[in-house]
């Protein structure tokens, strides 16, 4: 064996589909001096794999390995991968670490790079390589059973079958035994190996045993390899050289020109998969562009990052956003609007200038009722808002849950507090939808309505009929409110609550959103005067309302 | 829903594609090269009327987004359309002097093209003033999404309309022919929708934009419809309803996520109010070949005849696709 300490390096490229690509990266190798052993898959087809015969020539270090037909997750990716391995090392002894990758992989340094660190490491072995029991990323949850369980079934074409023959055998309790002295391991099945190690492995007296285990094995060639380094290799850094990003289920995330920058940040050698049309990408790794560029450091964090990124804008996506890809059931996401806002029922009506008051308190621009019937009362009296959202009525009617999450979506960041009660176009859903919501902070003042309803008009019968309806929509909503799954902060006061203490009350119904200097700038907002009120009370009373509306009105309801 | 619901859905299906061969008889070949579509082309079908000044800024588009052939209907077209498309190496032209209503709003000519020509590509089903919106459109062809759609074993994409609008009165800039359309309706309404799910067909109905802000304001119910699935990988079972809103079988309407995740989506914009719109709204209106009696259309000749500004003080002026993507109205999903 001529394992030296200057071997150089040897490529086993397994080929299936763009061709054009790996005959690229082929050359690539080849012309920096490293022999390449090509295996192609049996399905390609005859011409296109003549193609790429005659597009490489003939080269002192190309070979091409015997062709098996490898299935995703096939004993036959390994099979050809020993062959390919097999004829790499006898063909050139100079060969002293075998690179495995893939027709789609793309180197990301100068092929001297590589060589120099192979160099400085000329013992070492890369393979990812991690004890069963601790690989906790394998999908469908199947890890120590890939070993122990049978696989007759393909995973993508007949995914049932393979299910269901999963669960038999667990019922079943079938348990394959793992031959002796095998401890399994999983990982990455790109690798590095060194010449000794692989021969090891090849040549391993008990290779036929090994193999005729591992072919019953789910994904052998992430384990074959990485279990076998374990009893052979001499010092194994458990990591892979290939970049590779999963999706969740477990494809490779393919990457493409806007990549670039990224991958140029990559502490890896290769990267996998690369998008066959990216030119870009091509046309820079594979010549020397980056030696004209000043250097970047190495920043892998942010390779993950962003792929987690995109990871969980797939999987919980942005809380409150309601659009044509994204659109979760009432109660199926975690948070179902864009930022906490305030809701304040009755406190226009008991105090001078609430609005306004609340403004300067807080900072934020305060609407006023956003459900009124005649139009939507942006702040300001604005016709239209953030979002191009209209002030019209019939429009917000149209939709209405919708109306409030457009609206904090559209000014997400800035706190949204806006006046409701039961003189607003309630809606059933709406009401369920705030009083549902983690986000929403609901303050209300009962029976404040019959101070708007004094303001606003002299008792008459239709006053009276009026106020019945204010009644029960506002008894409607409590019974929502303060019902068992309400989620939104509460606060409820009478009114007899408020001219008791009424700054008292407004200090609190304000005490996480406003600002505590400018709270003793401002001081509260006064009550408004009640002269006459308690006799228009009275004449409503005579008149043969409900004797519930008057218990708010009556000193200290909670006492 | 129950199996009579499916069987139902079965059959509408099956009446679709039977009704459009027996439509198909209306559509005159005027020019075909779609011997030239090769297996895994994207293709583009569309349906027009007088578009001439459009066309090339259209084709010019998709073609550089890598969409390889048009299949065209020429419903009747006066102002040279079907000359011009006929010379365009890339182009197949049918014709038909029959009605657009009557072909159910152009469906039934689109159903039978894409079911003869469609079945095995990536297909887009567009109008003339639609343009694409799609992650990563700036640096990604076409084809790196329908890889990945194939990848993730998606069949269909969703696209939204986005209805774009100028600043001032919509007649004051002329559209020349070849110009970017959105040089002049640069606006949009950015957060004003109106989604609702149908049970039937299981796809959002979506409704709101500056066309429910402005033009359908007294009657918001009555606004178009703005979801769309214009890109779909096409088979001989599939069908579009009564739209191009709405496919059969229906698991191709599912382009959302509904337990709080986002699935990848793009935008059309929606190049309608131009100035070209004046006359195409006075053709329309004569010609009441459109939905639910034109009145869309009617409602543009009241508000265009107040020379009523679109715009207002909270229009977004669009920049690219990552701006749309961060106000919520399209998404990459997991296409990282």
């Amino acid at each position: 064996m001529n394992a030296t300490a200057t071997g150089t390096l040897g490529i086993v490229m397994l080929c299936h589909t763009a061709l054009r690509r790996a005959a690229q990266v082929a050359r690539f190798w080849l012309e920096a001096g490293c022999p390449v052993v090509i295996h192609l898959d049996r399905a390609v087809p005859a011409a296109e794999a003549q193609a790429m015969r005659d597009d490489l020539g003939s080269h002192p270090l190309l070979a091409f390995g015997p062709r098996h037909r490898c299935d995703w997750g096939s004993w036959h990716l390994v099979a050809a991968t020993q062959d390919a391995c097999d004829l790499l090392l006898r063909q050139f002894p100079q060969v002293g670490h075998v690179l495995l990758t893939s027709g789609a992989c793309l180197p990301l340094r100068p092929a001297t790079d590589m060589q120099a660190y192979l160099a400085a490491h000329p013992q070492t072995d890369f393979i990812e390589s991690v004890a069963i029991e601790h690989a906790t990323w394998t999908m469908g949850g199947l890890s120590e059973e890939r070993f122990t369980l049978y696989f007759p079934f393909n995973w993508h074409k007949q995914r049932w079958a393979f299910d269901q023959f999963v669960e038999v055998q667990r019922k079943l309790r079938i348990r394959r035994e793992i031959p002796r002295p095998l401890r399994p391991h999983m990982g990455s099945q790109w690798w590095c190996l060194t010449r000794a190690t692989l021969s090891a492995i090849l040549n391993d007296p008990k290779r036929k045993r090994y193999e005729r285990y591992f072919r019953r094995n789910w994904i052998p060639d992430e384990s074959y390899f990485q279990t076998l380094a374990r009893m052979h290799a001499r010092a194994i850094e458990s990591r892979s050289l290939t970049l590779v990003k999963f999706d969740r289920n477990g494809r490779p995330n393919l990457f493409y020109d806007d990549h670039l920058h990224l991958l140029r940040r990559s502490d890896c050698f290769m990267a996998r998969k690369i998008w066959p049309e990216a030119n870009r990408l091509y046309d820079f790794f594979l010549s020397d562009a980056a030696r004209k560029l000043p250097p970047v450091a190495p920043e892998p964090a942010k390779i993950d990052r962003y792929f987690e990124l995109a990871e969980r804008q797939r999987t919980q996506g942005r809380a409150g956003l309601y659009m044509q890809s994204r659109f979760p059931g009432i109660d199926s996401s975690a948070s179902k609007t864009a930022g906490p806002y305030s809701v304040f029922s009755g406190f226009d009506h008991m105090f001078e200038h609430f609005e306004h008051w609340l403004g300067q308190v807080t900072g934020t621009r305060p609407h006023g009722h956003l459900y009124a019937p005649e139009r939507v009362q942006f702040h300001g009296g604005a016709k239209v808002w953030h979002g191009a959202i209209s002030d019209s009525a019939a429009i917000r009617d149209y939709n209405p849950r919708m109306f409030l999450t457009n609206l904090l979506w559209a000014t997400r960041g800035e706190r949204q507090c806006f006046a409701y009660g039961p003189e607003d176009t309630m809606d059933h859903e709406v009401n369920w939808f705030m009083a549902t919501d983690t986000n929403a902070e609901i303050h209300v003042i009962r029976g404040a309505w019959v101070l708007g309803l004094w303001q606003r008009a002299e008792i008459s019968e239709s006053v009276v009929a009026e106020a019945g309806r204010l009644h029960r929509r506002e008894q409607d909503w409590l019974e929502i409110l303060q019902s068992r799954w309400r989620m939104a902060r509460l606060q409820v006061w009478s009114v007899a609550d408020i001219r008791h203490a009424p700054e008292l009350a407004l200090k609190k119904a304000v005490s996480e959103i406003a600002d505590p200097v400018a709270l003793t700038a401002h001081g509260t907002a006064p009550l408004r005067p009640l002269d006459g009120f308690d006799a228009y009370l009275l004449a409503l009373r005579n008149a043969g309302l409900a004797p519930q509306v008057f218990k708010n009105f009556q000193g200290d309801a909670r006492r | 829903m129950s199996v009579l619901g499916q069987i139902r859905l079965r059959a509408e299906r099956h009446a679709k594609l039977f009704r459009c061969l027996r439509k198909s008889a209306s559509l005159r070949l005027r020019t075909k090269r779609t011997d030239m579509i090769r297996p895994r082309d994207i293709l583009a079908f569309v349906t027009l009327r007088n578009e001439l000044i459009r066309l090339p800024y259209f084709l010019d588009y998709y073609r550089a987004q890598g969409v390889r052939h048009f299949l065209i209907v020429d419903n009747g077209s006066t102002d040279g359309s079907a000359e011009y498309l006929e010379a365009q190496r890339d182009v197949s032209l049918w014709s038909t002097e029959a009605s657009y209503k009557g072909a159910g709003y152009g469906v039934d000519w689109l159903n039978h093209l894409l079911w003869l020509y469609g079945a095995g590509h990536w297909v887009l089903v567009l109008d003339v003033d639609e343009f694409l919106v799609y992650p990563f459109c700036d640096t990604r062809p076409l084809s790196a999404l329908t890889d990945w759609l194939d990848s993730q074993g998606r069949r269909s994409f969703g696209a939204m309309l986005l209805d774009m609008y100028p600043k001032g009165p919509v007649s004051a800039q002329p559209y020349r022919s070849g110009q970017n359309p959105f040089e002049i309706a640069r606006w949009f309404d950015a957060g004003n929708l109106s989604i609702r799910r149908n049970a039937k067909y299981q796809n959002l109905w979506i409704q709101g934009g500056v066309r429910q802000r402005v033009i359908m304001a007294d009657a918001p119910h009555k606004a178009p419809a703005l979801n769309k699935t214009p890109l779909v990988r096409w088979s001989r079972k599939y069908a579009y309803a009564s739209s191009t809103h709405t496919l059969l079988p229906r698991g191709l309407n599912k382009v959302y996520d509904d337990t709080g995740g986002e699935f990848a989506s793009g935008v059309l914009l929606h190049a309608k109010f131009l100035d070209t719109i004046v006359e195409k709204t006075r053709e329309e209106m004569a010609r009441g070949e459109h939905y639910a009696g034109s009145r869309e259309y009617r409602a543009y000749s009241r508000i265009l005849a107040q020379t009523q500004d679109l715009w207002c003080d909270w229009s977004s002026e669009y920049i690219n696709w990552r701006q749309l993507e961060i106000l919520g109205l399209m998404s990459k999903g997991d296409w990282a």
